[in-house]
C-alpha cells in the first residue's frame, strides 16, 4: 500500500519560462526571516496597480482557491537562485509543481524544501491542461508508484531520480546526512592542504 | 554520460573528481567547496537555519562576504537604501562578525559586486570549486573554476559543511572560432549564442566555452561570457585557463603566494579538456558572423542584430516562442518591423556584474568622450567595484562620464535589479549593459534593452539606440555620425 505523497485541486499556470523575478519580486526579498512570502507570490501579475487582486490572474479565481499543485510549462524557475521563490510558492499551498521543464537552481531549490517538482513531456503537459479545461481537477500523487491519479482508475506514469525520490520519501535532513561524512570531508581536507597548500 | 572506453576527460569532469569528498547516494556524490562567497540577500536564512541547529560555520576562512544587492550606489551609507535593506545589510555584517567571515562592507574601499570582487581579489582560481547564493556565480567559470549558484538551503549546507551534494551534470561545447569583427564584444557574443540556443537551452548541462575568440579573449571578456551562461540555463559556464588567466591572477591579494606559485600554475596548466573527450552536445559558433546585439523582448533569448527589424510573432514557428513574443511585444510597448535604432531610449544604465569592469568602462568612455548626454536621458555608470572606480578615475574615464552628463556611482548591483535605491519607472525604456530584460526586472513596468557598454553609451549620446559598427564606420570614413 503506498503512500499519497499529495493530493489536491490543481491550478493551471499556462506560462512557459516563468522566472523568479515573477514568482516573487525583489522587493520582497529583503526579508531576513524564511516566512511571509506567501501574499507576494507573483505579485506583479496578481495584484493591479492600486494593490487589489487581478481578477483576470489564474491564481485569484475562484475555482482555484485553496489549489495544493501547480500546473505549468516550460522552464519553470529560470532566472534567479532566490529560495524566496520555492518558499512563496510553498508558503501559499503548493506542494507539488508540474512542468515540461525547470531550470536547474530552481528545481534544487524546491527539493531542498521537500516539494516534489514532477517533468513530464511536452504531449503530457498538454494533456493535463486539457484535462483542466473540463473543469476543476482533483489529483492524488503517488511518488513509491511514480503516478498522477486522476480518479477513476486514470493515471499517467512520471520519472523520478532516484535519489531525489528517496530523500523525500525517506525526508531525511539535507545537512544532516551529509554529516554522516564528516571524517571523509576531514580527510579531504588533509590531502587538500597536503598537494594545494595554496588553497588555505 | 562518460564513455567507459575511454580515459579522455572533459574539463568539468576532472575538477568534478578531484572534489569528490564521498557518496552520499548512488548517483549523488558529495563535493568539496573551495569558496564560498555571500552577500546580503541570500545569507540571512542560512545563517538563522545554522543557529537553529546547533551547528557552526566549517572554514569562516573559506568564505568571503560582501554587502552589494540592496546598497544605495549614490551614498556610502548602510542605511542610504532604505529600512528594510538597512536591516538585511546589518544582519549580514553581525553573521560575519559572529562566525569571523571576512566582509567587504561599505567602508572598504575594494567593496563591489560579489562577481567583480572574487576575481578581484584573487579568490577566484582555476580548477576550484565556487558557490554563491547568486545565478550569476557562472561569472567566476570564466577562470576554469567550477562554479555555480545555490540557494538558501545549500548556502547553509555550505556554510555547515564545507561541502554540497551534487550529480554530474551534461556538458555543451560552444566552440566559437575566428575573429570578431570591429565593435562586437564578448557581450554581443553571448547574447547570440543565447539567441541562438534559447533561455533553457543550457538546462542541466555545464556548458565550456572554447576556440580562436575565446582564447583571443581579456580576463573581463570572458567574466562577461560566462556571466550571462546562466541566460541560456547553464549550471556553470567554463573557460579552460591560459597564460592570459595566470597573468590576471597574478599578485592578487589572495593569489597563491611566491613559493607556491609555479606549483599551483603547473597544477593550473592541466585544467583543460582532453582532445577527445567527449560532450554531450557541441555548438559552433562563427566569430565573425556576430554582430552587435539587442534584445527586443522579456527574456534574454529575444534578441536582434541592432540593425534588424523586431520580429512579427508569425515569424516564430513554435507556438510556444510565438506567444512569448505577442506577449513581450506588447510588454515591451513595440510593433514587429519597427526598427530599434528609431526607439527613443529614457534611461541608460553601464553597470553589473556583467559589465561593469574597467574594460567595459573604457569601451563606454571612449564613445562618450567629448560628447553630451542626449536631452531628457538619465544616464549612469556604476562600477563593479572599489578597485574598478578607483583605476577608472586615475584614467579620466569618470572626468569623461560626468562632463558628458552621466551619474558617477559607488559600486554595486544598482539599477541591474531595483532591489535598491536605483529604479526605471513603469513604460520607460533603459539601455542596460546588465544580464536579464525579464518582466519588472528593473522596476515594474520598467522596459528593459540588454546591450554592450559601447552600444549603452552610444544610446546615451544619441538618446535612442545606434548601431555602433555603422556610426563608428561612418565616423571612420570622415562623415558626421
Ligand atoms: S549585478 Fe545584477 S545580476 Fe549581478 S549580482 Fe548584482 S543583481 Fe545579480
Amino acid at each position: 500500500m503506498s503512500k499519497i505523497f499529495a493530493q489536491g485541486l490543481v491550478c493551471p499556470l499556462d506560462k512557459n519560462n516563468v522566472d523568479t523575478d515573477q514568482i516573487i519580486p525583489k522587493q520582497f526579498l529583503t526579508s531576513v526571516s524564511r516566512d511571509g512570502f506567501a501574499e507576494a507570490m507573483f505579485y506583479d501579475w496578481r495584484y493591479l496597480a492600486d494593490g487589489s487582486p487581478n481578477p483576470d490572474f489564474v491564481i485569484n479565481k475562484p475555482e482555484y482557491q485553496g489549489a495544493g499543485i501547480l500546473l505549468t510549462r516550460a522552464n519553470f524557475g529560470c532566472g534567479s537562485s532566490r529560495e524566496h521563490a520555492p518558499w512563496a510558492i510553498q508558503q501559499y499551498g503548493f506542494n507539488v509543481i508540474i512542468a515540461e521543464s525547470f531550470a536547474d537552481i530552481f528545481f534544487n531549490n524546491s527539493v531542498n524544501n521537500a516539494m516534489l517538482l514532477i517533468q513530464l513531456s511536452k504531449t503530457n503537459i498538454d494533456l493535463l491542461f486539457n484535462r483542466c479545461q473540463q473543469g476543476p481537477q482533483h489529483w492524488q500523487i503517488d511518488l513509491a508508484s511514480q503516478e498522477i491519479m486522476f480518479g477513476n482508475n486514470a493515471a499517467m506514469g512520471f520519472n523520478i531520480d532516484a535519489d531525489i525520490k528517496q530523500r523525500l520519501l525517506s525526508g531525511l535532513d539535507f545537512i544532516g546526512s551529509s554529516e554522516q561524512l564528516n571524517p571523509q570531508i576531514a580527510d579531504y581536507e588533509q590531502s587538500r592542504k597536503a598537494s594545494q597548500p595554496w588553497l588555505g | 554520460m562518460s564513455q567507459a572506453t575511454s580515459k579522455a576527460q572533459t574539463l568539468y569532469h576532472k575538477i568534478y573528481v578531484s572534489h569528490v569528498v564521498g557518496k552520499l547516494n548512488p548517483g549523488t556524490d558529495l563535493l568539496y567547496v573551495d569558496r564560498h562567497l555571500i552577500h546580503e540577500v541570500t545569507s540571512p536564512q542560512a545563517f538563522s537555519g545554522l543557529k537553529l541547529a546547533n551547528r557552526k560555520v566549517r572554514r569562516p576562512d573559506l568564505t568571503f562576504a560582501t554587502m552589494d544587492h540592496n546598497v544605495s550606489t549614490q551614498r556610502r551609507s548602510i542605511d542610504a537604501a532604505g529600512e528594510t535593506s538597512r536591516k538585511q545589510l546589518e544582519a549580514l555584517a553581525a553573521n560575519c562578525e559572529e562566525n569571523r567571515i571576512p566582509l567587504l562592507d561599505l567602508t572598504h574601499p575594494d567593496q563591489g559586486i560579489v562577481h567583480v570582487i572574487g576575481p578581484e581579489q584573487g579568490l577566484t582560481q582555476p580548477g576550484m570549486i565556487i558557490v554563491c547564493g547568486d545565478s550569476h556565480t557562472s561569472t567566476h567559470g570564466a577562470f576554469g573554476a567550477l562554479a555555480f549558484g545555490i540557494g538558501t538551503s545549500e548556502v547553509e549546507h555550505v556554510l555547515a559543511t564545507q561541502t554540497l551534494p551534487q550529480q554530474r551534470a551534461k556538458t555543451l561545447k560552444v566552440e566559437i572560432n575566428g575573429e570578431l569583427s570591429a565593435h562586437v564584444t564578448p557581450k554581443d557574443v553571448i547574447m547570440a549564442v543565447i539567441g541562438k540556443l534559447g533561455t533553457a537551452g543550457g538546462n542541466g548541462c555545464v556548458a565550456e566555452f572554447s576556440g580562436s575568440a575565446i582564447r583571443a579573449m581579456s580576463m573581463e571578456g570572458r567574466m562577461t561570457l560566462c556571466n550571462m551562461s546562466i541566460e541560456m540555463g547553464a549550471k556553470a559556464g567554463l573557460i579552460a585557463p591560459d597564460q592570459i588567466t595566470f597573468d590576471y591572477i597574478k599578485g592578487k591579494a589572495h593569489a597563491p603566494k611566491a613559493e607556491h606559485w609555479d606549483a599551483a600554475v603547473q597544477y593550473w596548466q592541466s585544467l583543460y579538456s582532453d582532445a577527445d573527450a567527449v560532450f554531450d552536445q557541441l555548438v559552433e559558433i562563427d566569430a565573425a558572423a556576430i554582430t552587435p546585439q539587442i534584445s527586443w523582448g522579456t527574456n534574454p533569448e529575444q534578441v536582434i542584430a541592432v540593425d534588424q527589424s523586431v520580429p512579427a510573432p508569425d515569424s516564430f514557428t513554435d507556438a510556444t516562442k510565438r506567444d512569448a513574443a505577442i506577449r513581450a511585444l506588447a510588454y515591451m510597448g513595440l510593433e514587429p518591423g519597427q526598427k530599434l535604432t528609431d526607439c527613443k531610449v529614457d534611461v541608460v544604465f553601464i553597470g553589473s556584474c556583467t559589465n561593469s569592469r574597467i574594460e567595459d568602462l573604457r569601451a563606454a568612455a571612449s564613445v562618450v568622450q567629448g560628447q553630451k548626454v542626449a536631452v531628457g536621458v538619465r544616464a549612469l555608470v556604476v562600477p563593479g567595484s572599489g578597485v574598478v572606480k578607483r583605476q577608472a578615475e586615475a584614467e579620466g574615464l569618470a572626468t569623461i562620464f560626468k562632463d558628458a552628463g552621466f551619474e558617477w556611482r559607488e559600486p554595486g548591483c544598482s539599477m541591474c535589479l531595483g532591489m535598491n535605491d536605483d529604479r526605471v519607472e513603469a513604460g520607460q525604456r533603459c539601455a542596460s549593459t546588465s544580464n536579464r530584460n525579464f518582466e519588472g526586472r528593473q522596476g515594474r513596468g520598467a522596459r528593459t534593452h540588454l546591450v554592450s557598454p559601447a552600444m549603452a553609451a552610444a544610446a546615451a549620446i544619441a538618446g535612442k539606440f545606434v548601431n555602433i559598427a555603422a556610426t563608428a564606420a561612418a565616423t571612420t570614413n570622415g562623415e558626421q555620425a
